[in-house]
């Protein structure tokens, strides 16, 4: 994890020196002159060599500092934790839905192998990984928040059951986006663990039907899915960004696409340097879930 | 025999999408950026087959257009990822060693970063438009081909075809390009399919937030974008795009599953 955490922070360190020109042209735009040029560059710390601009921003990043805005001034960090309530909920509730839609839709499929209603299931990722997150969003504005208008369509709302209310659109776009991924994966798994010989020794204890997919192979099935949504975690949080924009929620996805239409790149850098130690986070809590729910894994 | 049959068929849908699209001036004679401010958001007629889009642009015309637009790029942003990724899976597979883990670390920190939010820093840092869209896939995408390879490098390496090349002394290159790609290479193709996916995709996604093909090329994510305030009234100016983009997939999807089939022979 040290090596990955090293090579995220290269990377986004490198972004802004990528921009052409001088930031503090940037910055200055019209009003740019030499002498106010070279008082940005001091500012910022770009008339330094490489090497001590970079031991000074992990520095800064030791003490909790992505620096500040341009825009208003404001710490970044302070903008992405305020941002935070909106990212999470949303993510918390794709990851929820999703699951609920793949997993039943995954049990009805294996739980028949070749009939019409596995046939039907696995159609699901054929048609559905090649719908544009964007694509689905408007859809799901045009059909239950408009023709049927039973959810907001933007917004965040002000309360807490507003919240919940407002973010089940994008919510739901995340889970029809992310579902078609997790059906595939799920649907094998659980034929393979239906063919297992502890499935096989169920049946001969004379276990029902019904408990074996609920107990046994419900408990693998689920190990699975963590595997699977773990190892999409980048697609996921990324996808968010674009959900967050066109239902109009103020989440970090937001803050960045705002941040750049005004140039502002300490945000740009640390929302991106946030959103993928999220990715780190995130696989980290998968393995440890991994590790919990199954006792054959060890974690080294 | 099946599966050889999605392959045919996928191959069908998606061969008349880019017959119709290099043929676009022959089926359609609208221009797809002229505006006809007299006869805007008209529903289907006779002229317009899909109707007319807010500026009085012909929506036939403009998704024919947008399928060259998308598909060119799509195919593009994919062929750049796969050289430098099956390259790179060959030499780390074969030679291992520091060679090998120093890739590999590069690898994992790639895939930390979510693709679309290092899509958008890098239009941020290069400016709207096809160059940024087609380095940010490339920056992200050679990944997936590199480990597809070297995991199957690692297998293949220990069979006999390759120690028999070994011991008759060829030099390492030609038995990287001649014994051992031929081998290795199919499951990456199978990828490169559902990652055309991706990228249209991408493509489509940017393109619907502005930053992505500048406007007013005929692109299915801004169409989709320009369609969404008409949603209540044409339906249609949004919904068609995305439609076109579910078909690229599921005809991509059925080459894959074909090819599967076939390389499985």
């Amino acid at each position: 994890m040290l090596p990955v955490l090293f090579g995220i922070s290269v990377a986004v360190f490198t972004i802004v020196h990528l921009i052409p020109g001088d930031p503090a042209d940037v910055l200055l735009g019209q009003n740019a002159t030499p002498a106010r040029v070279k008082a940005i560059n001091h500012q910022l710390g770009i008339d330094r060599p490489i090497l001590i601009q970079y031991i000074n921003f992990i520095k800064d990043l030791f003490h909790g500092s992505l620096g500040t805005s341009f825009d208003n001034k404001e710490p970044v960090a302070k903008l992405i934790l305020g941002r935070l309530p909106e990212t999470g909920m949303l993510l918390t509730g794709g990851i929820i839905l999703s699951i609920l839609i793949a997993l039943p839709l995954s049990i009805l499929a294996a739980s028949k192998r070749g009939a019409l209603r596995d046939q039907l299931v696995r159609a699901i990722p054929i048609i559905g990984l090649g719908m544009p997150q964007v694509w689905i969003g408007v859809m799901l504005i045009l059909l239950l928040g408009l023709k049927f208008p039973l959810f907001p369509v933007s917004g965040f709302g002000d309360t807490f059951p507003q919240h919940l209310r407002s973010i089940f659109l994008p919510s739901l776009t995340i889970a029809i986006l992310l579902s078609p991924i997790l059906i595939r994966s799920l649907r094998a798994s659980m034929l393979e663990i239906l063919d297992s010989d502890y499935v096989l020794t169920a049946r001969a204890k004379g276990i029902s039907q019904t408990r074996i997919t609920f107990v046994h192979v419900l408990r693998n099935a689920i190990i699975a899915s963590v595997t699977v949504l773990g190892i999409n975690v980048a697609y996921l949080v990324g996808s968010m960004v674009i959900v967050e924009r066109v239902f109009v929620i103020p989440g970090t996805g937001s803050l960045m696409i705002d941040a750049i239409a005004k140039r502002d790149y300490p945000i740009v850098q640390g929302v991106t340097l946030y959103f993928a130690l999220v990715v780190v986070v995130v696989n980290l809590i998968t393995d440890l879930i991994h590790a919990a729910l199954d006792p054959r894994v060890a974690l080294k | 025999m099946k599966s050889l049959k999605t392959l045919y068929i996928g191959a069908g849908i998606l061969g008349t999408l880019i017959v119709a699209a290099i043929f676009a001036p022959l089926v359609t004679s609208y221009d797809p950026t002229e505006q006809d401010l007299m006869q805007t958001l008209s529903g289907p007629t006779g002229a317009h087959w899909l109707g007319t889009d807010a500026l009085g642009r012909d929506v036939f015309s403009r998704l024919i257009y947008g399928a060259r637009v998308d598909l060119t790029i799509g195919v593009l942003a994919v062929l750049l990822p796969f050289i430098i990724g099956v390259s790179l899976g060959l030499m780390t597979g074969w030679f291992g060693g520091k060679f090998d883990s120093s890739v590999m670390r590069v690898v994992d920190t790639v895939i930390a970063f979510p693709f679309y939010v290092l899509a958008i820093a890098l239009v941020f840092i290069f400016g709207p438009g096809v160059k940024s869209i087609i380095v940010a896939i490339t920056l992200v995408g050679w990944v997936a081909y590199c480990r597809i390879v070297r995991a199957n490098v690692l297998v293949a390496k220990e069979l006999d075809y390759v120690h028999a090349a070994r011991l008759t002394g060829l030099p390492t290159r030609r038995i990287l390009r001649r014994h051992l790609l031929p081998n290795v290479i199919s499951q990456a193709i199978v990828f490169s399919m559902s990652d055309i996916v991706l990228s249209i995709l991408a493509i489509v996604s940017l393109g619907y937030l502005g930053l992505g093909v500048p406007i007013p090329t005929a692109e299915w994510g801004s169409m989709i974008q320009e369609g969404q305030p008409y949603i209540l009234q044409q339906w249609w100016l949004a919904t068609i795009p995305g439609f076109m983009v579910v078909i690229v997939g599921f005809a991509l999807s059925l080459i894959g599953d074909g090819l599967v089939a076939r390389l499985e022979r």
